[in-house]
């Protein structure tokens, strides 16, 4: 039984696109994926001719086809980027050691040099560190926060203009699900922006927003792309797998329900007169914050003494006493340096 | 008519965990009676599945978020779980249930 190409081209078709349901052949879907990031990137006006963008590296499937793809269209439609790949060693054995190594033969395929940042380096805990501490509840908040941090400090060292990750349509739609379960607001708001970060750091951006995971993994398939395929050892336990698990059924009710739940987030609006977190920095490490003090310096506080739970749940008293001490400490340096002169 | 139903299994994207780590397995199924994909299925269940089936069926059909190439193509375009396997068909399982 054969099927042949929505396009009339006379080939054989290779797969169902989820969002149009088009049958296409494998050329025509290279082109077709292909075209509509270089549509997402155009239309959003994502990036600027001479920037130097770090694309966020794992090794998994999707920084793969990324550093593919936009290497590719930087090179077909003269984007004028210069690109690097930034990885983050979070220190977890058997999973990051290994998606390394898959990091390391992207860099020399497609020829983009690569940088790898550690947890150890930077923060003197590694993940399996972390999770011995902290238990297996509540350490993805760890990584995320520090994975988050480590990669604007990798491309701030490197000098680069704007980080790319490959973040495609099925984690943008549980993201915009996990927010709205949690009712939170302000993430629930900025998850959907083109352009994401403000002053303090670097400008992040999303090529693959609208690009389905299926037609990702296919098209790494198809183009005999290799990336490394196992899930974190710590991730069965985390919440966003709920929010995955009903992403992926609600896919296989109705396809186009997935880049729908990002058309719904995108046109959230919020009321006027509801309050939001300000952004400012971090009194103690100068990065991002909506508190005096960012998240990942209180787990790093809350590890370092002992206590890593400082951050995590809605028992908020240890955390108030943290911050007082710590702003009474400021307080009393600025004293003492203003006896002194 | 005695025809042959020799078929070849490829999983990978991290689907080969739940089956010993092989990722290439080649089967002879009893080629008397005509096996669908949900037949198939049932079988690789029942013969192949080492561990953990909830991570590789569910509802009496694959996990969503795992793909299914016949042949190199799409099982969509072929009728999904009604597609009947043919004689050096092959099935291509590639899971996307990872990080990216």
């Amino acid at each position: 039984m054969v099927v042949f190409c929505s396009t009339g081209c006379g080939s054989t078709a290779v797969l169902k696109r989820p969002k149009t349901d088009d049958a296409l052949c494998k050329n025509c879907f290279f082109w077709a994926f292909e075209t509509e990031v270089h549509h997402t990137i155009t239309s959003t006006k994502m990036f600027q001719p001479g920037q130097l963008v770090a694309i966020g590296a794992s090794g998994g499937k999707d920084s793969t086809v990324l550093a593919y793809v936009l290497k590719h269209l930087n090179e077909k439609y003269n984007y004028g980027l210069k690109l690097v790949l930034l990885s983050i060693d979070e220190g977890i054995t058997g999973y990051r050691d290994d998606s390394l190594e898959s990091v390391k033969r992207n860099q020399e395929e497609y020829n983009i040099p690569l940088t790898v940042l550690s947890y150890k380096d930077l923060y003197g805990w590694t993940m399996d560190d972390i999770v011995k501490q902290v238990g297996r509840k509540n350490n993805c908040t760890f990584c995320g926060v520090f994975r988050r941090q480590a990669l604007d400090r990798g491309a701030m060292l490197l000098k680069c203009d704007i980080i790319a990750t490959g973040h495609n349509a099925d984690d943008v739609a549980e993201t915009i699900l996990m927010n709205l379960l949690r009712g939170d607001i302000a993430r629930l708001q900025r998850c959907t922006f083109h352009i994401t970060g403000s002053d303090g750091s670097l400008p992040r951006v999303k090529p693959f927003k609208y690009a389905y995971e299926k037609e990702i993994v296919l098209y790494a398939y198809f183009k005999k792309l290799d990336y490394f395929a196992t899930e974190c050892v710590y991730a069965p336990d985390a919440y966003r797998g709920h929010a995955r698990a009903l992403v992926k059924d609600l896919e296989a009710l109705r396809s186009t329900s997935i880049i729908d739940i990002i058309h719904a987030g995108e046109q959230l609006a919020i009321k006027d007169g509801v309050k939001l977190p300000k952004q400012g920095l971090c009194s103690s490490c100068g990065y991002v914050s909506s508190n005096i003090i960012c998240k990942a310096c209180v787990l790093l506080e809350g590890l370092n003494r002992g206590r890593p739970k400082l951050a995590i749940g809605k028992s908020n008293k240890a955390l108030a006493e943290l911050l007082a001490e710590r702003l009474q400490n400021a307080a009393s340096i600025k004293t003492t340096i203003q006896d002194q002169f | 008519m005695n025809s042959e139903l020799e078929i070849t299994l490829n999983f990978s994207g991290g689907a080969e965990l739940l089956f010993g780590k092989i990722k290439l397995h080649t089967v002879k199924l009893p080629s008397q009676e005509t096996w669908c994909m949900k037949k198939l299925l049932v079988w690789i269940k029942e013969n192949l599945l080492k561990e953990r089936p909830e991570l590789f069926l569910q509802g009496g059909t694959v996990r969503p978020g795992i793909l299914v190439l016949v042949n190199n193509a799409d099982w969509e375009l072929v009728g999904q779980l009604d597609y009947n396997l043919q004689n050096k068909d092959e099935i291509v399982f590639i899971s996307t249930l990872h990080g990216g």
